[in-house]
């Protein structure tokens, strides 16, 4: 049987120059399109555009196929083209070479609550929002009430949604898309929103359209999610496929080869190669450095509950006394498990500073579970987050004898200092 | 599985109007219309009363500064009446023309979130500003009663006048709103044309004080045949069916030509918006 979904050698080129500062005025257009009438719409090559756009491949010559009633997780950095293959599949924008088949109907999700109009009610925006997501009036109908208790909101239901609280608002909005009811349906990180019970109840109605043989195309940052749901996984670096297969392969390919620097784990970490950084005032962040009780430069990782001392060096271009620190500690799955940030910091110093610096975050007992934690890294200069890395190092926790009982710790999270003692039964004779 | 099956695939140069699609979709149409009515005078006062004020205030105004103190004449019809049965299709055209040309730009959420028959959103604009035609055309048979005019059989030849006022301001709106999504200044340009359109249509004069052998140039404006037919069709106008016929074809004309190149340039809409 034919694959419900082909992909076949999709490229996707943007250019830049013209997305965000074009250079062409309407003057210009104006006096080319004397010269040269009509030429200007929509022809690729615009005979006066000849500024230099900068040109770069979103996507490059990525295919995989989807059988029917596959979920398929895509997974990637920010900026590897999740969105841009979800966004070309979804029929939104074209692709700039390769093309894509599709074998049945398709509805997609790439945001919660698009088209929501916040002068209309609850009720009317069901229908508006029904029916910009594909569905029919009779089926919006058919499953009104559905989609109202879903949601809970069934007393603000003639309310202007411009009236509920952000909640009310995201649990509409994933009711009417759950109700959806296409054969392929592209869902792009819309787990990522509401309070955790809703989310528990997304992912819950996800499994259920999942196993209802439903054929789904699952972008997520969320290992978790992508590791329940989905049963395989492709994944995406710089625009290129580098990996198709089960979820979990996937995932752990993900985790260690595309996700950060391998020998990220080293005592000392060089920030002048990092991959995955953003800067909106120069690389400021320099490098770090990691050492355990009695200051020993940490080498193969932490015992578990040890003291970490991570030396952070970066450089102030300017005098200021405003600026600081975080470092977000994510579990393998990508989930924040601990952030530390200097703002915390009861009895800083506040005199202005310059040049080069050093500010040492001291965790006195590392308390998060054996495993390895990947480490973001940001600098905040009058609260603008100037310099940030993704992944900038990882350290890994190791089994110890947190507890001085001669026996590890396992399951959970983290381990916290506890105590137990027996008291003495109020019947007891 | 379905027996459906498409290809996405790159689309270069001119796109035909996929009509098959367009009538999948056609609830989806009859939604957006249905929300920009809903949401047009939402919280305000006078709610759709302004969709006849303005028409009405207009024509006070018309009647006191072109009639009363420029000696403009009507052909036939009181003056009043004469005016407003062209400013009734005018503000509706002028008015469906600055809201859809706008309309792409106001849903960027929708251009860039999700996929439908792009034409709809400017085309929806228009529909909407139906129910304010319905208004004001409500308001002119109030004033063709007080001023005991009569209503003949040609008023069934009316709705084929809005159906051209309808391309044509879907035609110019389809065009102006996807140049719209590289080059705002069409925000700024559209109230200009809008407001010089008015001369060059025959709202506040009647045809017949253009001579004759600029008449044709009045032909190449689609709202000519508009104003004309509607005061042909209700107040018995004399019909000039030469510039009316090559204005109702130049209505079709826009409308085709706004289609195309909309459904040229559609597909990068959501790249640059």
């Amino acid at each position: 049987m034919a694959p419900i979904l082909e992909v076949k050698g999709i490229s996707k080129e943007y250019r830049l120059g013209h997305a965000f500062n074009r250079t062409e005025t309407f003057r210009e257009l104006i006096q080319r399109t004397v010269r040269a009438p009509l030429a200007w719409f929509g022809s690729k090559d615009r005979p006066g555009a000849q500024v230099k756009d900068e040109r770069f491949w979103a996507l490059r010559d990525v295919s995989f196929n989807v059988a029917e009633g596959d979920v398929v997780g895509i997974i990637g950095r920010n900026g590897a083209g999740k969105s841009t293959l979800l966004k070309v599949i979804s029929r939104i924008t074209d692709p700039t070479e390769g093309s894509v088949v599709l074998r049945g109907r398709m509805a997609s999700l790439l945001e919660v609550g698009t088209g929501f109009h916040p002068e209309l009610t609850g009720r009317e925006n069901i229908f508006l929002n029904g029916a910009i997501l594909g569905m029919r009036k009779a089926e919006i109908v058919a499953k009104f009430d559905e989609i109202v208790a879903f949601a809970e909101i069934d007393k603000f239901l003639d309310t202007p949604v411009k009236h509920y609280s952000s909640g009310m608002y995201v649990r509409l909005a994933f009711a009417v898309a759950a109700h959806l009811n296409p054969e392929i349906l592209i869902v792009d990180e819309v787990l990522a929103v509401g309070d955790i019970a809703f989310q528990r109840k997304c992912l819950g109605k996800m499994n259920e359209v999942s196993r209802g043989g439903r054929t789904v195309l699952f972008v997520s940052h969320n290992m978790a999610a992508v590791e329940n749901l989905c049963k395989r996984g492709v994944v995406l670096d710089h625009g290129t496929k580098v990996f198709e297969g089960s979820a979990k392969d996937a995932i752990h390919h993900y985790l260690t080869s595309v996700s950060g620097n391998q020998d990220a784990t080293g005592h000392v970490i060089d920030f002048a190669g990092a991959s995955d950084r953003r800067s909106f005032g120069g690389q400021l962040l320099k490098r770090m450095e990691f050492y355990t009780d009695c200051d020993r430069p940490v080498t193969e990782g932490i015992q578990i509950g040890a003291q970490l001392k991570i030396r952070v060096h970066f450089e102030l271009p300017n005098p200021t006394n405003s600026f600081n620190i975080g470092l977000g500690f994510d579990n393998p799955f990508g989930q924040r498990v601990f952030t530390a940030h200097s703002l915390f910091e009861p009895n800083r110093s506040d005199a202005e500073r310059s040049g080069p610096q050093v500010f040492v975050c001291d965790i006195p007992s590392f308390t998060l579970m054996p495993g390895e934690y990947s480490i973001r890294v940001w600098l905040d200069i009058r609260n603008a987050e100037v310099d940030l890395i993704n992944n900038a190092a990882r350290i890994s926790v190791l089994e110890a004898d947190y507890y001085g009982t001669g026996k590890v710790p396992w399951n959970g999270a983290f381990v916290l200092k506890h105590r137990w003692y027996l008291e003495q039964a109020a019947d007891a004779r | 599985m379905s027996s459906f099956e498409l290809t996405i695939k790159p689309r270069r140069g001119w796109q035909p109007v996929d009509l098959h699609e367009l009538v999948v979709y056609h609830e989806l149409l009859a939604f957006l219309v249905w929300r920009d009515i809903k949401i047009r005078y939402r919280q305000t006062l006078l709610g759709g009363l302004w969709a006849i004020l303005q028409p009405l205030i207009a024509m006070l105004i018309f009647t006191v500064v072109f009639n009363r103190l420029a000696g403009v004449k009507s052909d036939g019809p009181p003056y009043p009446l004469f005016a407003f049965a062209g400013l009734a299709p005018w503000t509706f055209f002028s008015t469906a023309v600055s809201q859809s040309s706008n309309s792409l730009v106001t849903n960027q959420q929708l251009v860039s979130k999700v996929y439908f028959p792009r034409v709809f959103i400017p085309i929806g604009a228009v529909g909407a500003l139906l129910m304010d035609l319905l208004f004001s055309m409500g308001l002119l048979f109030v004033l063709m009663a007080i001023y005991r005019w009569p209503i003949t059989a040609s008023a069934a030849l009316l709705p084929l006048f809005i159906f051209a006022a309808v391309l044509a301001a879907s035609g110019v709106g389809l065009t102006l709103s996807a140049l719209n999504v590289s080059f705002r200044d069409v925000k700024y340009a559209v109230p200009f044309l809008i407001q010089m359109g008015i001369f060059v249509t025959p709202v506040i004069y009647p045809i017949h004080y253009i001579p004759q052998r600029w008449q044709v140039l009045m032909g190449l404006n689609p709202m000519t045949g508009v104003v004309l037919g509607f005061r042909y069709a209700l107040l018995g106008a004399n019909a000039s069916w030469g510039v009316m016929g090559m204005s109702l074809a130049v209505s079709v004309g826009v409308f085709i030509f706004g289609l195309l190149v909309f459904r040229r340039m559609e597909r990068r809409f959501a790249d640059i918006i």
